[in-house]
């Protein structure tokens, strides 16, 4: 007796209920269809990086109308990017951790740690800087391992465990260095990070090389979704968005590769080397979290872990190693600080290292909620921080106005992220 | 009538001191909707979860397509085929529909890179052979899907991987009219496809429209197992709460053992 409904009959279900098969993925969208979705998905609370951008913006205005002699020259851009990149590297470690909705308080002080093994290695014991680098990537990792482990596998809650280690590594890396004390960087490969720019013709052509695969990449793609007919964005404006990203890293290229010295027997010109660090490691692990299992099961934790347990996912497993992640990539910003400062003291990493980061991958866009941001935002979200940084600096304000402005922002940023959440649970987009 | 697609014979289930499944007999044929039916505490989400391997029966067979086979855990049931979708979905909301269907089973190119356009296909085609048709887009957020869609959207899920048994556990609890007959017609297209479904209810009316036949449980006994053709909507209410009606059910004497 079961009563069989045969779709071709069931006219009352096609008129209460939009029909469709799949209309949205198949129909070739033009330009203003995606500039209205666009629209709907602000107006959801999805804001993506717009607000770090706008951000951007409108800090560079605010600087360079105070003081247009110095923010806006070539020496001081140069200098802000470098500044960004310990920054960017950090948030991006930051992003997996956030994105699970767990948090690293620690991670600005494993940084400090790690470089003050890596220093001590070079400085003291005379190793060569590849191993050094090891070592400070190793203790690390082995930070992010135990971090991981406890979170996971005892479930204290991330804040506490992190909180304590913000405060035992510093007791570690002030045993290591001594009270008072620092340790120089000197090694010359480690410092070129920092300070030395790659020649100008080679920058140009891995610039241009980089553009020229990521476009032949991106034209393959669309062609292969067209084939198949799946969803795609329309040509014109992924011809925009690439056209946007040519402008903007050729336009950067070709202001860094002026001569940027204010002395005239001497030259200074090219992009700096952490940028390109800043790059490569951006393209990596945008690769890992966006195209890869792993990176798919990690934001699935972050949007319901139980889900992902039943669907096979260890989510023990990959919180360890998003922790592992978070404490390698803080060696790695240490580092690059260290190259910078050149000396590792007590306490490097320590103060509002981990703030700005956290400020930075919130600001990009990532939701202190879990399950949502990319890695990108960290990078669009360390330039705006860096900027704030620079900016106040040449103002020459006072250093509490720096501190109470920088909180603000993070909190303005966390805000946003908040208000956006609760914008997409009402609007269900 | 033909052979049955998994058969359980005599499967006891205790926790504890509490038994919770006495002896329970129970059939899913290919091609035909099973309702399991039961007041709350009559044992069906232990028989599900027993079934999906989730819990190990104390005793009792099991057979698949005939043959003697041994659930040892989730795994097990689903390399014969064994999906089960649970009431609360377990839907990820920040993922797209064509994520949330290849969960923890991605198709991968190139050894590590994820092969999103073999999975958008696979999800459409998958979703079209179910003649779902509410979902404009397979790229769409799961949070933006309204609660018939993701019911549609884990049941789809279920199928993609050539299952063979589909338990559905209490699909239409949460839903509004338009939506229940979505999910309805989506059971019945289920088992048009030779699927043995197993669906779990308490609404009646959903019962005797969609299912071939019913199984009823009475404090972890079954009452009765009947084609829905023969039975009325009384009857069953009667077996639900008294375990019997008329001359089928099980005794009172045993009924009142088991209580």
């Amino acid at each position: 007796m079961a009563t069989e409904n045969p779709p071709s009959t069931s006219v009352d279900e096609s008129r209460s209920l939009p029909a469709s098969d799949f209309t949205a993925d198949t129909a070739s969208a033009t330009l203003a269809d995606s500039f209205r979705a666009y629209i709907d998905r602000l107006r959801g609370g999805d804001m993506g990086a717009l607000p770090a951008v706008l951000g951007l913006v409108v800090l560079f205005i605010v600087f360079s109308s105070l003081r247009p002699e110095t923010f806006t020259s070539n020496l001081n851009i140069a200098n802000l990017l470098v500044q960004a990149s310990a920054i960017s590297v950090l948030a991006m470690g930051l992003v997996p951790v956030l994105l699970l909705g767990e948090i690293d308080l620690s991670a600005g002080v494993t940084g400090g740690m790690a470089a003050g093994f890596t220093a001590v290695a070079i400085d003291r014991n005379g190793q060569s800087w590849p191993l050094a680098v090891l070592i400070g990537l190793a203790v690390g990792a082995l930070v992010g391992l135990v971090i991981g482990l406890l979170v996971a596998k005892l479930g204290i809650p991330s804040f506490v465990v992190t909180l304590a280690f913000f405060l035992g590594l510093q007791g570690i890396t002030l045993k290591l260095i001594g009270l008072g004390g620092t340790i120089p960087v000197r090694d010359e490969v480690l410092r070129a990070i920092t300070i030395k720019s790659m020649p100008v013709l080679v920058g140009w052509i891995v610039v241009i090389g980089l553009l020229a695969t990521y476009g032949g990449l991106l034209f393959w793609r669309q062609r292969r979704l067209a084939a198949k007919n799946l969803q795609r964005q329309p040509d014109a404006l992924l011809a925009l968005k690439f056209g946007g990203l040519c402008v903007v890293l050729l336009g950067m290229t070709a202001f860094l590769s002026q001569n940027r010295s204010r002395v005239p027997s001497f030259v200074i010109e090219g992009i700096p080397y952490a940028v390109f660090l800043v790059g490569a490691l951006l393209i990596f692990w945008t690769t890992v979290f966006g195209r890869t299992p792993y990176g798919r099961h990690i934001y699935a934790i972050g949007g319901n872990a139980e889900a992902a347990r039943r669907a096979g996912i260890s989510v023990h497993r990959l919180k360890v190693s998003a922790f592992m992640i978070c404490s390698s990539m803080a060696a790695i910003s240490g580092i690059i600080s260290a190259s910078y400062t050149g000396k590792v003291s007590p306490g490097s990493g320590a103060g509002n290292v981990l703030l700005y980061a956290v400020g930075a991958a919130v600001i990009g866009g990532t939701s202190l909620f879990g399950g949502k941001g990319l890695i990108r935002d960290a990078v669009i979200g360390g330039l705006v921080i860096a900027t704030i940084d620079n900016g106040l600096g040449l103002l020459n304000q006072a250093a509490y106005i720096n501190y109470i402005i920088t909180g603000s922002v993070l909190l303005l940023a966390a805000s946003v992220d908040a208000i956006s959440r609760r914008r997409r649970s009402a609007t269900g987009t | 009538m033909t052979q049955p697609l998994l058969e359980l014979r005599g499967v006891d289930k205790s926790f504890g001191a509490v038994q919770v499944l006495h002896g329970v007999d129970f059939k899913v044929y290919p091609g035909q909707v099973t309702a399991l039916v039961g007041d709350n505490g009559a044992g069906k989400s232990t028989l599900v979860k027993t079934i999906a391997g989730i819990y190990r029966a104390e005793s009792g067979e099991f057979f698949f397509d005939g043959k003697p086979v041994a659930i040892h855990g989730p795994k097990d049931a689903g390399a014969l085929g064994i999906e089960v979708v649970y009431q609360d979905l377990a839907l990820c909301d920040n993922l797209d529909i064509v994520q949330n269907m290849f969960l923890g089973r991605e198709s991968v190119s190139n050894g590590v890179l994820l092969d999103e356009l073999t999975m958008e296909e696979r999800a459409r085609s998958t979703l079209a052979s179910l003649s779902v048709r509410t979902v404009k887009s397979v790229r769409q957020s799961v949070s933006s899907l309204s609660g018939g869609q993701r019911q549609t959207v884990a049941i789809a899920k279920a199928v993609l991987w050539n299952s063979r048994v589909v338990l559905l556990d209490e699909p239409t609890a949460a839903l509004g009219v338009a939506q229940t007959r979505q999910v309805l017609d989506l059971v019945r297209r289920l088992a048009d496809q030779g699927l043995g479904v197993v669906l779990i209810s308490h609404n009646m009316n959903d019962v005797l429209e969609v299912s071939d036949r019913i199984t009823a449980l009475y404090l972890g006994r079954v009452a009765a197992d009947l084609a829905t053709s023969e039975t009325k909507h009384s009857q069953i209410v009667e077996l639900i709460t008294a375990g019997r009606s008329g001359d089928i059910g099980i005794s009172a004497a045993t009924a009142n053992q088991s209580a």
